[in-house]
């Protein structure tokens, strides 16, 4: 089966960078897997669990906001922040859970009348809790 | 001529110095290590950033749709330039010669009757250009407390930024810091992030499908683009800083170490010419017997 180039960088780093099978994004828009060929697109993340499988296995890192850059033969994940999953420990997720909030209640306060703002840092709120269901933590309050 | 006494305490105490420039040096060389090494692991994400966004931009600039992020407001009344230096001195021209950029863009834009904002990131830059520009200060980002850059402080200097732009406070906005070269060269370097510049990417171009839409992710983008842009500056900033400190102490040292061959020769030659005198004294007291 046809490789791809997979990378993963944040601002402060290479997290990875590899021959992959297949990679699962979580796109803005909904999850789309890339493999080999696949058309050329560029999507946005929401916050989320990003799969790569490889010949060695599969790898899983939680990533918050950037975008994805697939091509035929590789994919390029920018993302604000990216951790591999086995780094999330409960402590850093409390952390990313309080910075969404801090966001939700900063857009409350700055954009009263307008309610998109508002509404997207509440979907990133939505959107940490999943990610939390996902890799067996929890949103404590 | 001052005494053996004087003397020695100031070979001692220049010797004193000598140990710290060279403490400082060293520690600004390990620094320095370490800033260029952020500076490296960052430029894989601004590479590939800078590069979709040329794209991007290159296609959405021509409509009249696109954000002003990115073709500006229509005006160009208003700058607010971003002097960004160092927290702290003796690190040779570093500070001086970015807020002498500053200075200079700031008498040509008030030369041709624009209004000019000015936000300092960094204690040394702010003390420089107060005295001359003071009244056109809007704002200071402190970064006393941090001990290593992150794209966390870039994204708070990115969002003060974009909270004035919004609320209309200026039109064009530069970035003044310097550029990292080798230890002993820094260019203090102008870069204008509002509206957004791209360089042109060369080469032809894939057609992509785009996940929300193409307005959507540029909206989505431009704002990260200028946090990238605040965080490489930054990145910059801190390796130059630590070259710039490092050619400074070297410096320092090696005239630490000339001042200390000179006055050891000073105090030679007065420990010489006491003894001497001594010897007549003696020789001649001796003689008159």
């Amino acid at each position: 089966m046809a490789n791809l180039q997979f990378d993963l960088v944040s601002p402060e780093r290479r997290l990875a960078s590899l021959e992959a099978t297949e990679v699962q994004i979580p796109g803005a828009d909904g999850d789309m897997t890339a493999m080999a060929n696949h058309a050329p697109t560029i999507t946005t993340l929401r916050p989320g669990v990003l799969r790569v499988i490889h010949g060695g296995g599969t790898d899983e890192y939680v990533v918050v906001g950037g975008f994805a850059e697939i091509t035929a033969d590789s994919v390029s994940v920018l993302a604000e922040s990216a951790l591999p999953r086995d780094e999330v420990t409960q402590e850093v997720y409390d952390g990313m859970m309080a910075e969404a909030k801090a966001a939700h209640d900063n857009a409350k306060e700055v954009f009263q009348n307008e309610p998109g703002p508002v509404d997207d840092a509440a979907k990133l709120i939505a959107d940490m809790v999943a990610v939390g269901g996902h890799i067996g933590l929890t949103a404590n309050n | 001529m001052p005494s053996l006494k004087d003397l020695k305490n100031r070979i001692e105490s220049v010797k004193s110095t000598r140990k710290i420039t060279k403490a400082m040096q060293m520690v600004a060389a390990a620094k320095l290590r370490r800033a260029q090494d952020a500076a490296e692991a960052a430029r894989p994400y601004a590479e590939r950033f800078n590069a979709v966004m040329g794209g991007l931009a290159a296609s959405a600039a021509g409509s009249p749709s696109a954000p002003k992020l990115l073709a500006g407001t229509g005006s160009d009344q208003t700058h607010l330039l971003v002097v960004m230096t160092a927290e702290r001195g003796l690190c040779g021209g570093f500070n001086g010669n970015i807020a002498k950029l500053a200075r200079v863009k700031a008498n040509e834009l008030l030369a041709a009757g624009k209004t000019v904002k000015i936000l300092t990131v960094g204690k040394k830059g702010r003390d420089a250009i107060k005295r001359d520009f003071g009244e056109h200060f809007v704002g200071h980002v402190d970064l006393t407390e941090v001990k290593r850059v992150g794209y966390a402080d870039a994204q708070g200097i990115a969002k003060d930024i974009l909270g004035r732009f919004d609320a209309g406070d200026f039109d064009v906005a530069t970035l003044f810091f310097a550029r990292f070269e080798n230890v002993v060269t820094q260019h203090p370097t102008a870069l204008q992030v509002i509206p957004a510049t791209f360089e042109e990417t060369e080469g032809e171009s894939t057609l992509y499908d785009y996940e929300p839409s193409e307005d959507a992710i540029l909206a989505d983008l431009l704002p990260r683009g200028v946090a990238t842009q605040v965080f490489t500056a930054l990145l910059e900033n801190a390796a130059s800083e630590q070259g710039a400190r490092m050619s400074a102490m070297d410096n320092a040292t090696r005239n630490a170490g000339e001042m200390i061959d000179k006055l050891t020769i000073e105090f030679n030659r007065s420990r010489q010419a006491v003894i001497t005198n001594e010897l007549i004294e003696i020789i001649s007291g001796a003689e008159a017997l």
